[in-house]
């Protein structure tokens, strides 16, 4: 069972930015591209639990504010070199409501 | 061509000066032989003398492979590694390795290189003991290093001490063991090495000189050394570098006349004419080899040999050595010392600078060089010692190097090379013997534009690298500016810094999208690195035109506080000159207790910083700090952080001039600012420099008669002291000049680029140049920071506590229960 919750608009988050959730499952960033393409995170950087949401946003891709992990927005992957995954979450638009799929979509162990 | 006809080349020994030779046979005779080579080693030819630096993490073994297997196949080389040749035959002319492959040989040539020379030391085959000499032996005492083990070097020539600083900077505790009373005494005279072993000292070696070993400690495995005279040094690791010995195993193979090494003659052959020997396994005239420079010149000699030349004959060069120690700079070459009444010698020593040379002359000719602290004109010294160049009309100004000895004036401080004065034969890279000259035909006929295209073509600074910069000067001055920044700003553009600045001003780019447009961007939004530079480069250029880029700054100067490990923050309000007062501090005290801030603490730029602020918590401190008066302290910024100051003249028996006054009117001047990276002033009141001016960016040291002011100083990883840049009079003309110089290095430097790299980058002339010689200049930077300035000073934080700035980001989208 999956709820979706309405967390607001894509308006609410700057373009190339990030806002956070506080969720049951803890803080959840949501990003936004350059494109208007919008991606649900665990707000923990897999190398030190860096706040993924302060990181500058590139393509679909958001670098760590805390040692500059690159971290992929899809399915959450740390950038080569560095090796490790944050758990994403589902995100639909509906109508231009964003709702946010509160039972984590994957479990991945942390690398 | 003739298959049939070719003749079999078989090349003992996968090292330097045997792939060397090959590649020097490859240039002369490509289808004369088929080539087979057998490495002992498990990896192809890498380069030895840089494993210091893989030692120290200043690079990685990838980076030290000089032929990777790709070159081997491209040129039908067969090579068997990690299977070393144990058997010689040399009626069936044939050689046999320890896998039992038997390869036949028309000529063979030997290259085995060396071994350690290990001292008859009880204890010496103990686990914990190694020497340093390939790249196994890099592997383990990298592993020791990880395991914050204590290690103990013995040997205080080039090998031990590369291998003791690399040890220390991989963070192990480091102590040397020298027989000799001063380090490196082949190369260096005893002041030279004094100052040598000093400096070392200070950045945390141990130093055991005059010190014979006795045994390692130990019963399973390394414990320590014991010394002849009883004491002791407890240690982990004990490295082995007291020098190295020819290896001759496969001269004795081959039964070949054999001394010291194996003994060849001017043509690089052995006792036996088809065999061949060069490099470290060699005896010549009876020298034996470590040099790389020597070793090349015998691959020359050995390859055209091999090719068919019969007039080439080797002659060991004159040498020259450097030291592989990052800020350590030292030069020798020729004689140490005067050897007798006929020779004399020059010393000149700035002992605050930490810089001594001493040259020895002879009959007119430069015979001798030794330099310790700045040694940029080694290589002009080295061609004066190497042509036996007559230099009676330059002997008086000779010890002060090329710039005052060829033009008789000094003309403020000597930025980098002069390439333009260099005389075409002029040795740039010694380890490789090339020339200015061949240098400068390589990119002109080839029409080369990288270093690494440089390097590829010529050989030069492809061996230590000490001649990189050299090599980068005089590409950029064949080929224009652009080369002497190749380094690509980041990934997403081939340009460098420069580059980006000039077409921003150039062609009148006014946004990031038109920079990446017209500049031929790979990316769509560019990437954390170009991102904040750009927005830096485009704020500087057009002040009150460009808008800030909020999306592209990193998260310290979004949230205008420092992110903290655990995702909080910290809050530093501005101080002016380090002054306070009792409401200020009432009102942080307020603050701290009203918001639960954990700590407290006084920075080391005179302010008070509060740590642990919770970031939804940054707005409502702020503005309880606003109202009493306290505004943002940038603590955060890539901009004016702090002017730290000393109590002057107000207070202090010995202040000079009021320098709190000076450092708060100096703040006033330029908080707010935006710069390349983060900028410190400080103003201290008399020459005692209580403020620690002398490594600032901007430093302010008041004397009787006025200010003199110093820049380019940094106290962080690499501790630089400032270059002086002139002596003022008034508090005006203080704020003048500082302003200049700010604005100068906001138009120039490179983004997160400090002001020390920036001024030795382009060096103290140019900057006097634009600030010193010429009026208007300074006057106009002057104008153009203070026109930036009209558009910067808005307090950040006022703005988001009260004004509303920014909301979002310190508030969740959601709170979902």
């Amino acid at each position: 069972m999956m709820d979706w919750i309405d967390i607001g608009t894509i308006a609410d988050i700057p373009r190339l930015g990030a806002r956070t959730v506080e969720t049951h499952v803890g803080q959840v960033a949501v990003f936004r591209t350059g494109d208007d393409e919008v991606f649900a995170l665990i707000n923990k950087c897999p190398h030190k639990n860096g706040p993924l949401s302060e990181g500058i946003v590139m393509g679909r891709k958001v670098a760590c504010p805390l040692h500059n992990w690159v971290i992929d927005l899809n399915d959450g992957t740390a950038l080569a070199p560095d090796e490790g995954c944050t758990t994403t979450l589902p995100l639909r638009d509906e109508g231009g409501r964003l709702l946010l799929g509160l039972t984590p979509a994957k479990k991945v162990a942390h690398g | 061509m003739n298959a049939v006809s070719r003749q079999r080349l078989v090349v003992i020994g996968n090292g330097m000066a045997g792939m060397r030779t090959v590649e020097e046979v490859l240039a002369r005779a490509p289808v004369r032989y088929d080539i087979t080579v057998f490495g002992a080693e498990p990896h192809p030819n890498y380069n030895r003398i840089m494993l210091s630096s893989v030692l120290a993490g200043e690079k990685r073994i990838d980076d030290i492979v000089i032929n990777p297997l790709s070159w081997y196949a491209e040129n039908g080389i067969t090579l068997h590694t990690g299977d070393p040749v144990v058997a010689i035959d040399t009626a069936a002319k044939t050689v046999t390795a320890a896998s039992g492959l038997c390869v036949a040989y028309d000529k063979l040539l030997l290259a085995t290189g060396s071994k350690p020379l290990m001292p008859p030391l009880p204890g010496l085959d103990l686990p914990g003991v190694v020497a340093f000499r390939d790249i196994a032996d890099t592997d383990k005492m990298l592993a020791a290093a990880q395991a914050k083990q204590r290690a103990v070097v013995i040997g205080g020539g080039l090998l031990g001490l590369e291998a003791a600083w690399g040890l220390k900077r991989r963070g192990m505790p480091v102590a040397l063991v020298h027989l000799m009373p001063t380090l490196m005494e082949r190369q260096l005279d005893v002041e030279a090495g004094t100052l040598l072993q000093r400096d070392l000292s200070e950045r945390g070696l141990h130093f055991f000189t005059q010190a014979q070993t006795e045994r390692v400690m130990g019963e399973t495995r390394a414990e320590g050394l014991v010394l002849a005279d009883g004491r002791t040094i407890p240690a982990d690791l004990v490295v082995v570098a007291i020098g190295i010995r020819p290896n001759i195993d496969m001269g004795k193979a081959a039964d070949l006349d054999i001394n010291r090494g194996i003994l060849v003659g001017d043509d690089m052959a052995t006792s036996n004419p088809d065999i061949y020997a060069v490099g470290e396994c060699v005896e010549h005239n009876g020298q034996v080899f470590g040099l790389v420079a020597p070793i090349w010149e015998q691959a020359k000699v050995c390859a055209a040999r091999l090719a068919g030349d019969q007039i080439a004959a080797y002659a060991t060069p004159a040498l020259s050595t450097r030291l592989k120690i990052t800020g350590i700079d030292v030069f020798s070459a020729g004689k140490l010392a005067a050897e007798d009444d006929a020779d004399e010698e020059v010393i000149f020593r700035d002992a605050s600078k930490g810089v001594y040379r001493k040259l020895v002359v002879r009959e007119g000719k430069l015979v001798g060089a030794v330099m310790y602290g700045d040694v940029a004109d080694g290589g002009w010294y080295f061609d004066l010692i190497k042509g036996e160049r007559d230099i009676a009309q330059s002997r008086d100004h000779l010890i002060f190097g090329q710039g005052f000895a060829e033009q008789g004036c000094c003309g403020g401080a000597k930025a980098g090379l002069d390439v333009a004065s260099m005389a075409d034969d002029s040795q740039v890279c010694g380890c490789n013997g090339v020339s200015k000259g061949a240098i400068v035909k390589a990119i002109t006929e080839k029409g080369l534009t990288s270093l690494d295209e440089v390097r590829a073509h010529t050989k030069a600074s492809a061996s230590c690298g000490m001649c990189t910069p050299a090599v980068q000067a005089i590409l950029s001055f064949v080929t224009g500016a652009d080369a002497s920044a190749p380094e690509a700003l980041c990934k997403c553009t081939d340009h460098g810094h420069d580059h980006v600045r000039h077409a921003i001003l150039d062609q009148r780019l006014k946004s990031m999208d038109s920079v990446r447009k017209a500049l031929g961007w790979k990316t769509e939004d560019g990437c954390a690195k170009c991102r904040p530079a750009l927005n830096y480069y485009l704020l500087c250029a057009w002040p009150g035109e460009y808008v800030d880029d909020y999306q592209s700054r990193f998260i310290n100067e979004r949230a205008h506080a420092n992110i903290q490990k655990d995702g909080t923050y910290s809050v530093i309000p501005r101080m002016w000159g380090g002054v306070t007062t009792p409401d200020e501090l009432r009102a942080i005290a307020d603050v701290a207790d009203k918001f639960n801030i954990p700590s407290v603490k006084v920075t080391g730029g005179q302010r008070i910083d509060l740590l642990g602020v919770k970031k939804e918590d940054l707005p409502a401190v702020w503005g309880d700090l606003n109202k009493a008066g306290l505004v943002s302290g940038h603590g955060y910024a890539k901009g004016l952080r702090t002017v730290k100051t000393c109590v002057g003249s107000e207070w202090c028996r010995f202040g000079t001039q009021d320098s709190t006054g000076l450092g708060i009117k100096l703040e006033k001047l330029m908080w707010g600012s935006w710069t390349p990276h983060k900028v410190k002033l400080a103003v201290s009141g008399c020459p005692r420099n209580c403020a620690e001016a002398t490594i600032k960016d901007i430093g302010i040291i008041c004397t009787e008669a006025g200010y003199d002011m110093v820049i380019g100083g940094n106290g962080g990883i690499e501790v630089r002291v400032t270059d002086e840049l002139t002596r003022l009079s008034t508090e005006a003309e203080v704020l003048e000049y500082a302003s200049a110089f700010m604005q100068l290095y906001r138009e120039e430097g490179h983004y997160l680029e400090r002001t020390a790299p920036y001024v030795e980058r382009v060096g103290m002339a140019h900057i006097k140049a634009h600030i010193l010689d010429d009026d208007a200049r300074r006057k106009a930077l002057y104008a153009r920071f203070l026109f930036s300035q009209s558009f910067a000073q808005d307090d950040p934080w006022a703005e988001r506590a009260t004004g509303g700035i920014d909301a979002h980001e310190f508030q969740p989208l959601a709170v979902v229960s």
